[in-house]
């Protein structure tokens, strides 16, 4: 099924990434040649297959209830593109 | 003494015949007078290097040994590095300098070993050609027209060029032991779990994999030792003992069997690498080794279910990257909406991009069981086919890739052709085995990898192999002119 | 046309544990912005979560505590969306396989009747960061400290049918909780959470009405106020001629009314799809079996044994077994002063209406179970009346000391020897000689009232330290006499 200019709009907007009117087409394309690539696994029967989602099936390993970090704001708000009063800042937000 | 092997290094530097600090001045100044062709080096962070070799001379002067005590390396650059900028070849990560080092540079730094910057690499590890960095195209040093592989190209060329003994990379579809290949290198991929991603900037978690990049089996089992064992800052890391690799070199392969797969010498592969193939089994076959031929059927499937899983997994793990915390914001944003989207498509090269795309599209609302769910049970099947493989065999052996490396922009108006070349590969990735690549001799100049697979765990039996394999060939040995 | 309620609710509950449920920050409440944001919490590129073995124990708890089927394999999940106080850009949470399946509680009415809700599920998460929305030079401030707080989400089936109904619901989760210690339950600080699916249908009709979420509503006030206006704002919709859209909103405790949400207007697509950086959560049967070992006595059994042991009304059982530590406040009373039906009375009446007044939860109670069971004793002798007992509980809670020590230094021993009584009833009589004439003549019927006058003045004239029931006897006597 090919994706049309508009579900690449979508799909676009759904990843937040500000597509350019000017590339839509080529991206609508390459998208399109990716995903007829992908789409040659369709004819797999996987009937009753269970899927794999990591390869060696182990099970999740618990932590102690322990704090162990400590205050380390200054160091991290460094790298931070826009803070004020310990806060990260982003253009107002209306709930 | 830039062409010293890691190993080398260890005794030149424990019989005292030169110190830490003379090495990397000496490769310092090798990197600055030719990395400009290669442009394998993101950062090279002179002073630290210079400072890190001193502490590890003062170290061995007190009595310390080991053998990566004063070794110098590189880290591809998604490896976070406390204070140092840590790319990803990203513009979206130009500005980062990483709160924290990961836990493959904190245990190398640990060992001594002494960085000397971060190499390019393809943009979040995105590509086989290392040529969506934002820090621009790598070369291969065997051909400055020719890619050098990726997403580890950095490192590759790095090395190839003989302007450091080693470098970590990392693998989640063949982005270690594909430029290896390429670039005339033995390089491994480890079971998944058995080195640590902590730190270890995230393209497709449940298929990265740290591993080592050098020029010989005994090289890459230093290295590895120092990278792999277990880390309870990752959930998916293994407890299991990590063996003593060196010690596992020299171990006879008389009755090892070989299987090859019929699927990884069909259609697609350059007869003359096929060729190339053929000739490392007879020599393996001298060594006792006994070759049978096996099935992995599933094989041709493996491509559409990494290109679902991968995108999948990476367009999740790229959200982080929103211009809110750290990294690339774009200027005035007018509202939220426009942060985010503006950030993210000036930020993002084009592939990753299109890679977020694909996979935003394969988890969305009526397709997840489509393409996620279905890929997940392919790669099912391709796990079973190993399982299968390997109660007839002890390792598979077949090609790296189906081509030596191909142009700078050959595939650059085509993502789908370069995804191709990954075709053998990606299956240990979907598995999560362990798998290398060694140098098997050249077509045309440009350097042919063999690839050996084994069970998890069996990352010994593969540098075993390699080993006795460069024992008895000197394809390894060969450096590309003029460096 | 008769319309009917349909509510579901989705409760967040912040888990008590000490660290955060993927890394090693600290929980606690109100500190400086970002100063419990590790690099986990941030999102960092590179981090990884590790999953905290005592959310995974809390979450267990509380689905033994509602007899429901454990997830032994169950499974995390990332929920992608893009919110600045989603640092990751997707929460991780449980979808397909959580930690707890369907269980039920059961909730007592206000007619006292009882009603089973159904609980589909309940399945860890970690908590979101807060916006704050006051101006920072025309933008959002963002503060992380709350990101990664281990929250189980437990979700109700739509079995209630009224806000009121709704609000016992709550309340008896709100109890639940407390009681197995697994949250503080101080929704003032958002510990526990509420999220109202309202939908209305006519009555009898069988497929549900379009719902529309209210989204975090955190007093059991505003769930029914905010329940009631929703339902309110819909039938009045529907009958118009309008239709209700689904949508999530937000309750205006101020216009009382609901709103639409604008950050949540468009539809999202959530893309969930399991954690690749965590593996299942498989729970050991050994586990199970111990974590059951460690369950309190929950409030339906509470409730049960207050009943047959003290021989309690289920009234009286069911609000004193509400909240652990009214329960505990209770026994303790019992076992000092060895009587229940007079503990349950002063710990629902006189200390009731006392926290009440001052606004206090019971563990901050300014007289002590100790306390009030010495009092309680003080009743039980003799030594004091009931309504003595009254101003001598005043004394306590003024911090004036025990019983014995106010009843001492304040005189308020009760007087039992007859002689003194006596003396005080002939006193009484002969000052009110015209009232003793008119008794004398009365029926039976008037006497009865007039008796009465006789009483008063005699407590009043003993200052209210005279036995009442030997000041009923001797009187009796003497106006007969």
């Amino acid at each position: 099924m090919a994706l049309e200019r508009s579900d690449v709009e979508k799909i676009a907007h759904l990843a937040r990434l500000g597509l350019n009117e000017a590339d839509l087409p080529r991206t609508t394309d390459a998208l399109n040649s990716i995903l007829g690539l992908v789409d040659l696994m369709q004819a797999v029967d996987t009937t009753g297959i269970e899927p794999l989602a990591h390869p060696l099936e182990a099970s999740q390993r618990l932590r102690a209830d322990i704090v162990t970090e400590r205050n380390n704001r200054e160091a991290y708000q460094a790298i931070a593109p826009a803070v004020e009063n310990g806060l990260y800042l982003v253009p107002k937000v209306i709930e | 003494m830039h062409q010293l092997t890691l190993a080398e290094i260890a005794r030149g530097l424990a019989d005292k015949k030169f110190s830490s600090e003379e090495l990397t001045r000496v490769l310092l100044a090798r990197i600055a007078q030719l990395d400009p062709q290669l442009n394998s080096f993101i950062s090279v962070t002179e002073e630290l290097a210079i400072a890190q070799a001193r502490a590890a001379d003062a170290r061995r002067a007190a009595g310390e040994t080991g053998a990566l005590l004063g070794a110098p390396l590189a880290h591809k650059d998604l490896f976070c590095t406390q204070g140092v900028r840590t790319s990803c070849g990203s513009k979206m990560l130009d500005n980062f300098k990483a709160p924290y080092d990961a836990t493959v540079v904190a245990r190398l730094a640990a060992a001594g070993a002494v960085s000397l910057g971060k190499t390019n690499m393809d943009e979040f590890a995105m590509g086989s050609a290392n040529e969506s960095s934002y820090y621009g195209a790598v070369k291969n040093p065997w051909n400055l027209e020719h890619v050098p592989g990726g997403s580890s190209g950095g490192s590759a060329a790095a090395v190839a060029a003989r302007l450091l003994p080693a470098a970590t990379g990392t693998d989640t579809g063949g982005s270690i032991r594909q430029p290896a290949a390429l670039t005339n290198l033995t390089g491994l991929k480890p079971t998944y779990g058995r080195v640590s991603r902590w730190g270890m900037i995230a393209y497709a978690s449940s298929l990265d994999q740290g591993g080592p990049l050098a020029r010989t089996a005994e090289d890459c089992a230093l290295l590895l030792q120092g990278m792999a064992g277990f880390d309870p800052q990752d959930s998916t890391s293994i407890d299991e003992p990590v063996p003593d690799y060196s010690a596992l070199l020299n171990g006879s392969i008389e009755g090892l069997r070989i299987g090859l797969p019929k699927e990884y010498f069909g259609a697609g592969l350059d007869p003359r690498i096929a060729e190339l193939i053929h000739q490392s089994v007879k020599e393996l076959e001298k060594l006792g080794a006994v070759i049978k031929e096996i099935s992995l059927p599933n094989m041709q499937h493996a491509i559409p279910a990494y290109y679902v899983i991968a995108p999948a997994e990476a367009s999740s793990n790229l959200s982080r990257f929103d211009g809110v915390r750290f990294g690339y914001r774009c200027e005035n944003p007018k509202d939220l909406t426009d942060l985010y989207e503006r950030s993210r498509a000036e930020g993002f090269g084009a592939e990753v991009q299109r890679r977020i795309m694909v996979g935003a599209y394969a988890l969305s609302a009526g397709y997840y069981d489509a393409y996620y769910l279905q890929a997940q049970k392919i790669r099912r099947l391709i796990k079973n086919d190993f399982m299968a493989a390997f109660n007839d065999v002890d390792v598979i052996l077949g090609p790296t890739t189906p081509n030596p490396a191909w142009k700078i922009g050959a595939k650059n108006n085509d993502p789908v052709a370069a995804y191709l070349e990954d075709v053998y590969t990606i299956t240990a990735n979907l598995a999560g085995l362990p798998g290398l690549s060694m140098p098997a001799g050249f077509v045309e100049g440009l350097p042919v990898g063999v690839q050996l697979l084994a069970p998890y765990f069996q990352e010994g039996r593969l540098l075993n192999v390699a080993h006795r394999y460069q024992q008895v060939t000197d394809w390894h040995t060969r450096a590309p002119a003029g460096f | 046309m008769q319309w009917e309620v349909v509510i579901g609710l989705e409760i967040h509950t912040q888990l008590a544990t000490q660290s955060k449920i993927f890394s090693g920050s600290a929980t606690t409440f109100g500190s400086e912005p970002n100063t419990q944001a590790s690099l986990v919490d941030l999102g960092m590129p590179g981090v990884l979560p590790v999953l905290n073995q005592e959310a995974v124990r809390m979450a267990v708890m509380f689905g033994l505590a509602i007899d429901a089927e454990i997830g032994q394999h169950n499974v995390f999940a990332r929920k992608n969306y893009f919110y600045p106080d989603l640092p990751k850009g997707y929460q991780i949470s449980q979808m397909e396989l959580p930690i707890v399946g369907k269980g039920h509680l059961d909730i007592t009415l206000e007619d006292g009747t009882v009603k089973r809700i159904g609980v589909t599920r309940a399945h860890l998460e970690e908590d979101a960061g807060k916006s704050l929305h006051e101006d920072f030079s025309g933008s959002t401030g963002i503060d992380l400290n709350r990101a990664g707080t281990p929250l189980l989400e437990i979700v109700s089936e739509p079995d209630m049918r009224s806000a009121k109904e709704a609000v016992a619901y709550v309340k008896a989760i709100h109890a639940l909780v407390r009681y197995l210690g697994i949250c503080d339950g101080n929704m003032a600080e958002g510990s526990l959470r509420c999220d109202c699916n309202v939908s209305v249908r006519p009555k009898g009709q069988a497929e549900f009405g379009t719902r529309c979420e209210i989204k975090n509503v955190n007093s059991f006030r505003f769930i029914e106020r905010a329940i009631n206006s929703e339902v309110q704002r819909q039938i009045e919709l529907i009958e118009d001629g309008g239709k209700v859209i689904q949508q999530t909103r937000l309750y205006d405790p101020n216009k009382d009314e609901t709103r639409a949400m604008r950050s949540k207007e468009e539809a999202n697509d959530y893309r969930y799809f399991p954690d690749p950086d965590l593996l299942p959560v498989v729970i050991e049967n050994s586990f199970l079996d111990a974590t059951r070992a460690t369950l309190p006595e929950l409030p339906p059994q509470k409730r049960e044994r207050f009943q047959a042991q003290f021989g309690l009304s289920a009234y009286d059982a069911s609000v004193l077994a509400s909240s652990r530590e009214q329960a505990d406040y209770f026994e303790k009373v019992v076992s000092i002063s060895g009587d229940a039906k007079l503990a349950a009375n002063w710990v629902m009446v006189e200390l009731g209406s006392l926290l009440n007044k001052l606004g206090l939860e019971i563990d901050q109670a300014p007289v002590s179970a100790e306390l009030l069971g010495g009092m309680l004793l003080r009743i039980r002798d003799n030594t004091i009346s009931g309504k003595i007992a009254k101003m001598v509980f005043e004394a306590m809670a003024a911090g004036e000391g025990t019983a014995d020590q106010i009843i001492e230094t304040r005189g308020l021993k009760q007087v039992t020897d007859s002689g003194a009584i006596e003396k005080v009833l002939d006193e009484v009589l002969a000052a009110n000689a015209e009232q003793v004439e008119q008794y004398r003549a009365a029926d039976e019927a008037k006497r009865g009232k007039m008796f009465g006058f006789f009483v008063g003045q005699a407590m009043k004239a003993s200052k209210g330290k005279a036995n009442p029931q030997q000041v009923n006897e001797l009187l009796k006597s003497k106006l007969e006499g």
